[in-house]
């Protein structure tokens, strides 16, 4: 399910679709850093799930939400 | 017989901890490998390190609930925590070093809690350590999923028209709950308030005390 590596884009969220809620800036790559080497700055975004998409139906009360801080370079902008 | 039922309990009635006769594991072998030769080269001293490991016992959930007292009395201060809750808790004197923080309040319609599925992010800089459960398997993997069926275990029961947003700490931002003001405060001082303000409720598995079990200052 988690590619090798130090990745901090959740498996449960992969595939999932959100909106981002607010733009963080940009942060030091934490998949280089954490191998102590030479890490670019990528920007970082909170994006906020809703539990109906990430746990279709049998999420617990699916208005409910999830944010979390993905990296620009492990999200798709999608369609609407 | 309760004599032989004594000889594994300690005068006060607790039964006696192992020695930890074991040997090190990798990681701790690492670690004083690893400070050993910072001491050795120059680069920390023995008393430095002690000093450090002072300084973040010394950071306590008091530390949040003095944010969040002054956020209830002070509306400027609020927005000001809603739009940086680092540079706020800076401003209060509070020395939080690099740490990035973002505030999420709870009001009549929505509630916020606060996990790191990946590890054990916390804002330590500002609340201290994190308890034992925050780390746990069982709350990472469970909260995010379950929500309110892990608050209720904590003692809290949502109404189904309060929303339940969690926070995943997953990468360089740290989260605290700002709690709604409890009812029946309003004329609390700003240090009766900050002693309503628990830790859990900062992390949002649970809300501030009533005013009427308030603890003694």
């Amino acid at each position: 399910m988690m590619p090798p590596g130090h990745i901090r884009a959740p498996a449960y969220l992969r595939g999932k679709t959100g909106v981002v809620e607010r733009r963080l800036g940009a942060f030091a790559n934490p998949e280089k850093l954490a191998y102590g080497l030479q890490a670019e700055k990528r920007d970082l975004y909170r994006v906020r799930f809703s539990m109906a998409e990430i746990w279709g139906a049998e999420a617990e009360a699916p208005d409910d939400t999830l944010d979390a801080e993905i990296y620009a370079h492990w999200l798709e902008q999608v369609q609407d | 017989m309760p004599h032989d039922h004594h000889e594994h309990l300690s005068p006060s009635g607790h039964p006696y901890r192992k020695d930890d006769d074991v040997p090190l594991t990798y990681w701790q072998t690492m670690e004083i490998a690893m400070r050993e030769l910072l001491i050795e080269k120059g680069e920390t001293a023995a008393a430095e390190i002690a000093r450090q490991i002072d300084a973040m016992d010394a950071r306590s959930p008091a530390n949040g609930a003095a944010v969040v007292a002054r956020a209830w009395v002070d509306a400027d201060f609020k927005a000001r925590l809603l739009a940086d809750a680092a540079e706020a808790s800076r401003a209060m004197g509070f020395d939080i070093g690099p740490l990035h923080l973002i505030a999420v309040e709870n009001t009549r319609d929505t509630h916020n809690v606060i996990v790191c599925t990946l590890c054990s992010c916390y804002p330590r800089n500002l609340l201290g350590l994190p308890p034992d459960w925050y780390k746990s398997r069982a709350y990472r993997s469970r909260v995010v999923k379950t929500p309110r069926a892990v608050l209720r275990e904590f003692g809290l029961d949502l109404p189904a028209d309060v929303t339940v947003r969690v926070h995943d700490s997953t990468a360089d931002m740290r989260y605290i709950v700002l709690p709604a003001r409890p009812p029946g405060t309003e004329n609390l001082t700003e240090a009766e308030l900050a002693a309503l303000v628990t830790r859990d409720s900062m992390i949002g598995t649970g809300v501030p005390r009533a005013p009427d079990l308030r603890q003694p200052a």
